[in-house]
């Protein structure tokens, strides 16, 4: 284990701000699961009631429940691949929860609690991870745009939708159904690409309606927080003149209510908002990560005290705001969540080949349908299967290094 | 780099993780964060300052994680690594590698099986190369390096678990005639009489196994690994069209505007007389790379390439 020379490529920041310490990160449920006062804030979540919290739970059960079985499924060998969201439940569910309808979101690709509160039915995520497609679903039916492999590159477009959205004159208007807001998901990492620096100036230069949510899970595949900013990152905000506000992620209250409070910022013309949740990855970057090659058992160790889920379950538990029966019966629709979910991804089956040359255009194009019939005219030249079995490379082998 | 301190590595994860596929596994042990620096998350980040450190004399070797996402960096690479050299009229060299794993095969998600060589290749100022073989990785990174152009390296990954003994003790020749026009020298990996396969990196695996199925079939077929992209040794390849007649070229990366198609030109040009055939390309489709599910078909397999031979023959 090499983690002294993690620590020599990236010296924790010297900072002089006091947010640095997430002590001072905005809470509004300790890690004991109190509910805590905050001057700013509270009232952003004030109105939630136990009713509102046991959706919130429940809506976090499910979807580490459904990344647990994800997790398995790739282990089975039915998936290729599986970033799992496992502990980033509150960040997710917490600025997901605090959306509206019309809102639209941009996801990177670890998103999955994020789609369950748009209602996305969570199961067609796996269509990406099992080769079947790209994308999966209509990013318009529930405003939920397709997952983002290249770093970053969706920040941009989630500032032009949003000044898309300014041009359409569907922000300030002051009626609630029709004002909209943008969100963007971004990693710690993510922060260091040149696309998500020149998405917060477009923002800020515009006023896009625009919200940046950095999950700081603490680490970009294996390099730290500190490998890419010696700031807390929050303070990338301040350079282009976005306001920012760095809040616990694994408190499910506090991430609702200052996205709540920037989302109603964006949709009443305030312009963008850059929110840093911090929050930890528990798992693997990927299934193909070994996260043991840079990190510590006592650090993991120290975040699971911190376990998004745990505080919420102890709030509802201790006032009785939440009975057994409730805990069964979300327990019951997790399990059934996670069967529906494997029977779901079992029966997902390839479509022709010949699928592959479609939507490569939207209009007629010569070459594509050439290229097209010369395939169709190759394979039907097959009366029995080909002989380019004998050279593929065992695909679990190349599996095993490969990272997102 | 134990031989030139002014060797370094840059890239995501490429220290103590070893990067993504453990190519520079046990390296920042060795030579520490200054020599193997796991960069931020930023590929213009990383070609747009290696640029500078070879300005300031050092030989900065990037690793792009994936093909895909050179994209962020190709900026950087196509208007400013690519063009130093002829922009100050040679007084700035630009010794630079760029190392990137590319190709399919490996059942990966969307951007992770990708071949962006032609673009490159059509960039003067770059070196463009892709190994095949083991030992050809081993020497040729170390002629990528003391190289004084930028080289794209392109590792086939498809191909990292190929095995075969390497004499890691034998001198390379790193000496300027052996970088400069050996290092694009194709080889001959089979000889044939009857047909050309000409390809690259991850193909030429399933050129030499196409040539085994052929030869079952009574055809003779010679294969040819041409190593680097840009430049092309045409001469090598022309020479042997001579003698066959006929040539096949394949590559993973789309036939449209392909490396194939300047190939296929230049044999065009300078064989007219000495072909059976028409010069006949096996690759990639015009489309993005597709979901893993479909790989096998898009990717130029045996199947599809002694398909090529038997059109070839059939002229
Ligand atoms: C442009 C680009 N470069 C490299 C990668 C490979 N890669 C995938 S995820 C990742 C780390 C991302 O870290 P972060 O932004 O913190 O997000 P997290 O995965 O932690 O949520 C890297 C380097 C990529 N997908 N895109």
């Amino acid at each position: 284990m090499d983690v002294s020379s993690t620590t020599d490529t990236h010296p924790t920041p010297v900072t002089t701000s006091t947010s640095a310490d997430p002590d001072t990160l905005v809470q509004l449920l300790d890690p004991q699961g109190r509910r805590l006062d905050h001057p700013r804030y509270a009232g952003w979540a004030a109105h939630l009631d136990d009713d509102a919290v046991r959706g919130l739970y429940r809506d976090m059960v499910l979807t580490r429940r459904f990344d647990a079985e994800a997790t398995s499924l790739q282990r089975q060998g039915e998936l290729g691949l599986w970033p799992p969201s496992l502990g980033q439940e509150a960040a997710q569910v917490g600025s997901g929860r605090a959306l509206a309808a019309q809102d639209f979101v941009f996801p990177s690709y670890r998103e999955h609690g994020v789609a369950l509160t748009r209602g996305l039915d969570v199961r067609a995520l796996l269509r990406v991870f099992r080769g079947i497609e790209h994308g999966g679903w209509d990013p318009k039916a529930h405003n939920f745009h397709l997952y983002s492999f290249v770093i970053g590159s969706h920040a941009l477009h989630a500032t032009g939708y949003a000044m898309g959205v300014q041009r359409d004159g569907d922000v300030g208007t002051g009626e609630p159904d029709r004002d909209r807001a943008v969100v963007v998901y971004v990693g710690d990492g993510a922060t260091s690409q040149g696309d998500v620096h020149e998405a917060m100036v477009f923002a800020a230069v515009t006023n896009a309606p625009v919200v940046f949510v950095c999950q700081n899970n603490q680490w970009a595949i294996s390099v730290p927080t500190a490998g890419q900013a010696r700031v807390p990152l929050s303070r990338r905000g301040d350079g282009v003149g976005i306001p920012s506000v760095r809040v616990d992620g694994n408190d499910v209250l506090a991430t609702y209510a200052v996205t709540a409070e920037a989302l109603d910022r964006a949709r009443s013309g305030g312009g963008p908002t850059f929110i840093e949740a911090y929050t930890y990855r528990m798992g693997a970057h990927t299934t193909s990560d070994d996260p043991t090659r840079y990190r510590t058992r006592e650090e993991e160790e120290s975040w699971r005290q911190r376990d998004p889920i745990d505080r919420v379950r102890a709030y509802l538990g201790r006032a009785g705001r939440a009975d057994a029966e409730f805990f069964a019966a979300v327990e019951a629709e997790a399990e059934e969540l996670g069967r529906s979910t494997r029977e779901y991804c079992r029966a997902l089956t390839a479509s022709p080949a010949t699928a592959m040359f479609e939507s490569v255009y939207a209009a007629r194009h010569p070459l594509v349908e050439e290229e097209r019939a010369a395939f169709e005219a190759y394979q039907a030249s097959f009366a029995e299967p080909t002989r380019d079995d004998e050279l593929h490379a065992p695909v679990s082998d190349a599996r095993a290094a490969v990272a997102l | 780099m134990r031989r030139d301190p002014k060797v370094l590595l840059m890239g995501e994860d490429i220290g103590p993780l070893g990067g993504v596929f453990r190519v520079t596994d046990g390296l920042h042990r060795e030579f520490g964060p200054q020599r193997v620096v796991d960069t931020p998350l930023a590929e213009s980040g990383i070609i747009g300052t290696a640029v500078g450190l070879a300005m300031a004399g050092y030989r900065p070797v990037c690793e792009i994680q994936f093909d895909g996402f050179i994209f962020p960096g190709f900026d950087q690479i196509t208007t400013q690594l690519a063009k130093l050299t002829y922009r100050s009229g040679g007084r700035v060299p630009m010794p630079v590698v760029i190392r990137v794993p590319y190709g399919g095969g490996i059942g990966a998600i969307e951007h992770h099986s990708e071949s962006p060589e032609a673009l490159f290749a059509h960039t003067a100022g770059l070196r463009v190369i892709s190994p095949a073989a083991p030992a050809d990785a081993f020497t040729m990174i170390q002629q990528a390096i003391a190289s004084p152009d930028p080289v794209l390296f392109f590792e086939p990954k498809a191909r990292y678990w190929d095995k075969a003994e390497v004499d890691v003790e034998a001198p390379v020749d790193l000496s300027e005639e052996a970088v400069s026009t050996g290092l694009h020298a194709a080889r001959v990996v089979r000889p044939g009489t009857d047909v050309t396969l000409a390809g690259y990196g991850p193909t030429v695996k399933t050129l030499l196994a196409a040539a085994d199925a052929a030869e079952q079939e009574g055809h003779s077929l010679e294969v040819i690994d041409l190593r680097s992209i840009s430049p092309l040794d045409v001469a090598t390849v022309a020479a042997s069209v001579r003698r066959t007649g006929r040539l096949v070229v394949a590559h993973e990366a789309p036939v449209f505007f392909g490396a194939g198609a300047e190939l296929a030109a230049r044999i065009g040009e300078q064989c007219f007389y000495d072909l059976e055939a028409p010069v006949l390309r096996v690759g990639g489709f015009h489309m993005p790379y597709p979901a893993s599910v479909h790989e096998e078909e898009y990717l130029p397999g045996l199947d599809r390439v002694l398909d090529a031979v038997d059109r070839s023959l059939a002229h």
